[in-house]
């Protein structure tokens, strides 16, 4: 076992689809170990066990692997490689949808998230539409930091894909380990600036100005970060 | 007459040529409402518990059902793997090392298995799945096993139960596996796994006879 980060395991009934949700987690991570398991010995659709078990334990970290699966069968098959590992606690399988859940657990666990916070992240891809009317719910009360440092700072975004993906997930990686209550918002819309999903639902443009707050011991180390990675126009 | 390992490894083996047997309909069930592959997935399997059982049989039941469970779960491929492979395990652990096993140790190993594969699959009855042969055939296994009947008698109060259980689930809206995708067009398909479950255990109850 080696590597600070969380790994993560895609099974999948078809080695194409694990192969293909891995390699696209992967670019969202690069020092991430993402593992596919998917289909049968000869090629065929299903899942093997021993190759679930193989990825697993190749993607072993000391701070824990991550499952996500693709349909039925292949929850019980990780069910039973997890708990057939020396050490099943260190592994979790979670109830995510695949491609996204893969890519917002790649994104927390290239940020350090620990193996609960990786978790955390997979299963949150699920309701991130919830997230976002939650968030407005929360600004319509008008609801204010109480305590705490704040800051907050104005970009205008200048890179020509906006908050899409890749800016949203160099965004969220840039402050994964800050401590501080992040918020990029635009218009009435909010977002939690640590997900890479949130982010995202926002569909900022290039030229749109989105503000950015932040409370917590590190708000402005937070935002400051931001504000670098904008000027450089997240590094396009 | 008790069941010693060598019975229960032919027990497995009259399994396996059943499963054999009835591969195509089993997967023609399958792929009414499923995903065709559940005949030729579990034949995979039984085929290769036959190859492992040529090799050597262990030396008690427990043995050789664990035997079955761990070659299940490498080699089936879907979800009959996981779950016949714990339904083999959990009743592998309730037998423990007894080198004999009476009508009592075999209705206490299909409560076991039937345990294994509810907490794998989270089914219930009415789901329309292999819990829907396997859960009476348990309560008829135990039934029997209190009126004092014999091995070959318990399981064939199973398979009976089983039968009936797998019929029933024809008029069933399918809510777990692939199955439950077609939600209401499941309705009039008999449960492949259900289905599997009630031939299997009507061939261990006649090679127990």
């Amino acid at each position: 076992m080696s590597g600070e980060l969380v790994g993560l395991v895609v099974v999948s009934h078809s080695g194409r689809l694990a192969d293909g949700v891995a390699e696209v987690a992967a670019q969202m991570a690069p020092d991430v170990t993402v593992k596919p398991a998917g289909g049968l010995p000869d090629g065929g659709i299903g899942t093997d066990f021993e190759a679930v078990l193989a990825a697993v334990t190749e993607a072993a970290a000391e701070a824990g692997v991550v499952v996500l699966y693709d349909l039925g069968s292949a929850q019980m098959t990780a069910d039973m490689a997890v708990e057939s590992l020396p050490e099943p606690e260190t592994a979790v399988v979670v109830d995510a949808p695949l491609v996204e859940g893969a890519i917002a657990a790649a994104v927390a666990a290239q940020g350090g998230g620990d193996r609960a916070a990786v978790a955390d992240a997979a299963r949150a891809a699920a309701g991130r539409s919830e997230v976002a009317d939650t968030a407005e719910a929360a600004g319509a009360h008008g609801a204010e930091p109480e305590s705490g440092a704040g800051a907050r700072a104005e970009i205008t975004l200048g890179n020509e894909v906006g908050l899409h993906a890749r800016p949203a997930a160099l965004l969220a990686r840039s402050i994964a380990d800050v401590d501080a209550d992040v918020q990029v918002s635009l218009g009435d819309t909010d977002a939690d600036a640590k997900s890479v999903f949130s982010l995202m639902s926002l569909t900022a443009r290039k030229g749109d100005t989105v503000v950015v707050t932040a409370k917590g011991a590190q708000a402005e180390d937070a935002v400051a970060r931001i504000t670098a990675l904008a000027e450089r126009n997240f590094d396009e | 007459m008790g069941c010693n390992a060598e019975r229960a490894a032919g027990v497995l083996r009259a399994g396996a040529a059943t499963v054999a047997e009835h591969k195509t309909e089993l997967t023609e069930l399958d792929r009414a409402i499923g995903d065709a592959d559940h005949g030729e997935n579990l034949d995979r399997g039984f085929a290769a518990v036959l190859a492992a059982l040529d090799a050597g049989v262990p030396e008690t039941p427990g043995a050789v059902l664990k035997v079955a469970a761990t070659t299940l779960i490498s080699k089936v491929g879907g979800a009959a793997g996981p779950l016949y492979g714990t339904a083999f395990l959990r009743a592998a652990t309730k037998l423990g090392d007894a080198s004999e096993l009476d009508a009592a140790a075999v209705a206490a190993g299909l409560r076991a298995a039937l345990d294994g594969v509810v907490a794998r699959g989270k089914a219930e009855v009415g789901d329309a799945t292999m819990v829907d042969a396997l859960e009476p055939a348990v309560e008829a296994a135990e039934r029997a096993h209190a009126d004092g009947e014999n091995v070959a008698a318990v399981l064939t109060a199973a398979a009976d139960a089983a039968k009936e259980g797998a019929d029933s689930t024809v008029p069933l809206t399918a809510r777990k596996g692939r199955a439950s995708y077609l939600g209401e067009r499941s309705v009039g398909h008999a449960d492949p796994g259900a289905t599997s479950t009630a031939l299997l255990l009507r061939s261990f109850a006649e090679a127990s006879r």
